[in-house]
């Protein structure tokens, strides 16, 4: 076991603003003893795909609540394989059809936590999933 | 005989009496369920109140009349038997043609006044054809990029006899230009139109961040749609000052009252500083607050705000004017409050919600659709929203007497104890400079993160009980649920009207006319009519916006 912190990323794509989840996580993490880099607003795929490998993170949280997740929620997961970020899990939290979460699945993306979730889930569910590094 | 007041008064000696002789064997015998009780803002609640509570509040000065100083019992002295409020749904999805659809098959069923909702492109003035508008066209809103957009919007939907509310800010001026022009085409009057623009870009900095310039040229903005609709557009109200999305974000309803109230004496003095005349352009500002499940406390909320801005602009601007000290508000339920769990529970939080926003004088209403923690509403959701307002208005009974709580102790001291709250926020507020200088300071938004955080961790603990997802959960709940998906076929349309825009306009005009605008605004003018030339020239918003991001930046929010 490596005495390495969990790193996470927290990032909003697309062009909405309400970050109350965002930033009610990035706490969490932070209170759980996680290291959390967070974006920022309206960051695009390829900036927090650029972000993630500048990090070194081992996974990257991404909130979404405007309906684009099926367009924006693959495309970071394939930016990350690109840079050759294979272990490097991407989870969605958000308001997700029920119906959409399998897709997203398919195409990569680990868990999506839709609303009600606790906090604490995602703590665990992080510290249960990142892959010990060297 | 009435007691001199030096220790403690008769009315503390009875509730002291009551405690001994009754409350504690019966406390002995059984102790509460828990050992404090607190409001959904984690303020502590006393277990009675008692005339004890309201001796320090005089009725004459502090409560008073319906229609009189200090307005705490509402602005107008006939309360609803004379008028009822604005049943008012805030609509818009798709392409503009759906929405105006949704707009008439509504007023069908008896709304009385229209609301529009923009998507997230509209909202950060992009176009549907930019890069950073792929996957959110027509998502969250009503797609509109020109005139022509607006045009059908409203076709067929009479400007000069409708009110209509936009939720616009940041690119505000660009669709009040769009909804004049539309509305002169129509051969509407201005001088006889009303209706609202949100405007309120304050609160974006504070809460919903759909920003685009930095905040001051931002506020230059504000108030040249202040001045231009005072001469122009007289019955129309530029801006609705909202507290609503500060609460989404995770404030305190003390928080959002305060916050609120505290942007709009902001406004009044960039108003005045322009040289704007208080007592013709305050009386056509506006409220929005949200409607959340603590019943008492919002209803004490929005008493506390009208007695606190009757106070504010006579103290600070010295007005006397009636209609200048009287706030009025429109209310929407708390879209935060909706679950996914078991859904069809929200028309019950928001018949709850909505009963507190009449309860509290509003002047119109918003109540939201079960599954809007899902999506936008179904049509079969939108109309059960709007049955709730007709439910409450038609048959409970609550409108047939003026401001029915008032004088109820617990009411009353909470009324008192949220001005209290806001006033303290507004000496801290006035310290550090204004709402301008506050909110560059991260003032605000630290303060309602930390609102958020204290409230998650709350739920969390399960001291905040939210039905059907941290307590009386369903595991073998029906997921299918109904709901409305927009596809990519929108953009696809709406890219094709854009393009046909684009082809058919004066392209001459359009780069004259955007010439105009820079020139405006780098002059500091008012930048209004050149702003309503170039919307008629077909000029689009992302250009014209993009005109003003030139002149003006564009805004960076303070690191997390």
């Amino acid at each position: 076991m490596s005495n390495r912190k969990i790193r996470v990323l927290v990032a909003k794509p697309g062009l909405d603003g309400h970050d109350r989840g965002a930033k009610v996580i990035a706490r969490a993490l932070r209170d759980a003893g996680m290291e959390v880099i967070y974006t920022g607003l309206r960051q695009t795929p390829e900036m927090i795909a650029a972000a993630a490998l500048q990090e070194d993170v081992d996974a990257v949280g991404v909130s979404i609540l405007s309906g684009a997740h099926n367009t924006l929620c693959p495309r970071i997961v394939q930016l990350l394989r690109e840079k050759g970020m294979n272990e490097c899990l991407v989870l969605v939290g958000g308001i997700v059809p029920q119906e959409d979460v399998p897709k997203l699945k398919e195409q990569g993306i680990a868990e999506i936590f839709l609303p009600g979730t606790s906090t604490e889930d995602i703590v665990k569910f992080l510290r249960e999933n990142v892959k010990p590094r060297e | 005989m009435p007691e001199t007041k030096e220790h403690s008064s008769a009315a503390e000696e009875a509730v002291e009496r009551w405690e001994n002789e009754t409350l504690k064997p019966a406390l002995n015998k059984k102790p509460e369920r828990k050992s404090n009780f607190q409001t959904i803002s984690l303020e502590e609640v006393d277990r009675l109140y008692s005339p004890a509570d309201v001796e320090q509040i005089d009725f004459d000065s502090d409560t008073s009349f319906p229609g009189e100083f200090p307005y705490t019992r509402g602005i107008h002295p006939t309360g609803y038997r004379g008028k009822l409020w604005t049943m008012r749904q805030f609509a818009g999805f798709s392409t503009p043609e759906e929405t105006n659809k949704r707009f008439k098959y509504l007023m069908e069923q008896g709304q009385t006044g229209l609301s529009v909702a923009y998507d997230l492109p509209t909202l950060m003035g992009y176009d549907a054809d930019s890069t950073l508008s792929e996957g959110e066209v027509g998502k969250c809103g009503v797609a509109v990029s020109s005139l022509s957009d607006m045009e059908v919007l409203f076709d067929g939907i009479p400007l000069e006899q409708v009110t209509v509310s936009q939720t616009i800010n940041a690119p505000a001026s660009v669709l009040l230009a769009m909804y004049l022009v539309v509305a002169e085409k129509q051969g509407a009057d201005w001088q006889k139109i009303s209706g609202t623009l949100q405007n309120d870009i304050l609160k974006e900095y504070i809460a919903q961040k759909e920003w685009i310039y930095p905040i001051r040229p931002a506020m230059k903005l504000v108030v040249d749609t202040f001045e231009f609709c005072t001469d122009r557009v007289p019955r129309y109200n530029p801006v609705s000052v909202s507290g609503y999305h500060i609460r989404e974000a995770g404030s305190t309803a003390a928080q959002e009252l305060a916050f609120t109230l505290r942007d709009g004496i902001e406004y009044v003095a960039w108003g005045v500083e322009a040289g704007l005349d208080v007592d013709r352009f305050v009386p056509r500002m506006s409220f929005f607050f949200n409607a959340h499940n603590d019943f008492f406390e919002e209803i004490a909320k929005y008493r506390a705000a009208r007695r606190i801005w009757a106070r504010e602009m006579k103290s600070r601007f010295g007005s006397n004017y009636e209609r200048t000290l009287q706030l009025r508000f429109h209310t929407q339920t708390a879209g935060v409050s909706l679950t996914v769990q078991q859904p069809l529970n929200n028309i019950v939080r928001v018949a709850i919600q909505a009963l507190a926003g009449v309860l509290g004088g509003t002047q119109s209403l918003h109540t939201d659709a079960y599954d809007e923690a899902l999506a936008l509403p179904t049509d079969k959701a939108a109309l059960i929203a709007l049955r709730t307002q007709q439910i409450i208005a038609e048959e409970t009974g609550v409108v047939n007497t003026i401001d029915p709580l008032g004088g109820s102790y617990y009411l009353e001291s909470l009324t008192e104890k949220m001005e209290q709250e806001a006033l303290e926020y507004f000496r801290k507020i006035d310290a550090m400079g204004g709402m301008v200088a506050a909110i560059e300071k991260g003032f605000p938004q630290r303060e309602i993160q930390d609102s958020a955080y204290h409230y998650q961790k709350a739920v969390e603990r399960g001291d905040q009980v939210i039905v059907g997802v941290n307590k009386y959960t369903m595991t073998d709940e029906p997921s299918e649920f109904p709901i409305l998906v927009i596809d990519e076929s929108v953009r696809q349309h709406q890219l094709e009207r854009l393009e046909a825009t684009r082809a058919k306009r004066d392209q001459g005009a359009v780069s004259n006319t955007l010439d105009k605008l820079k020139l405006a605004a780098q002059k500091n003018e008012n930048t209004m009519p050149a702003t309503i030339d170039a919307v008629g020239a077909y000029a689009t918003l992302g250009e014209i916006c993009g005109a003003l991001r030139d002149v003006y930046g564009i805004y960076e929010e303070p690191a997390f």
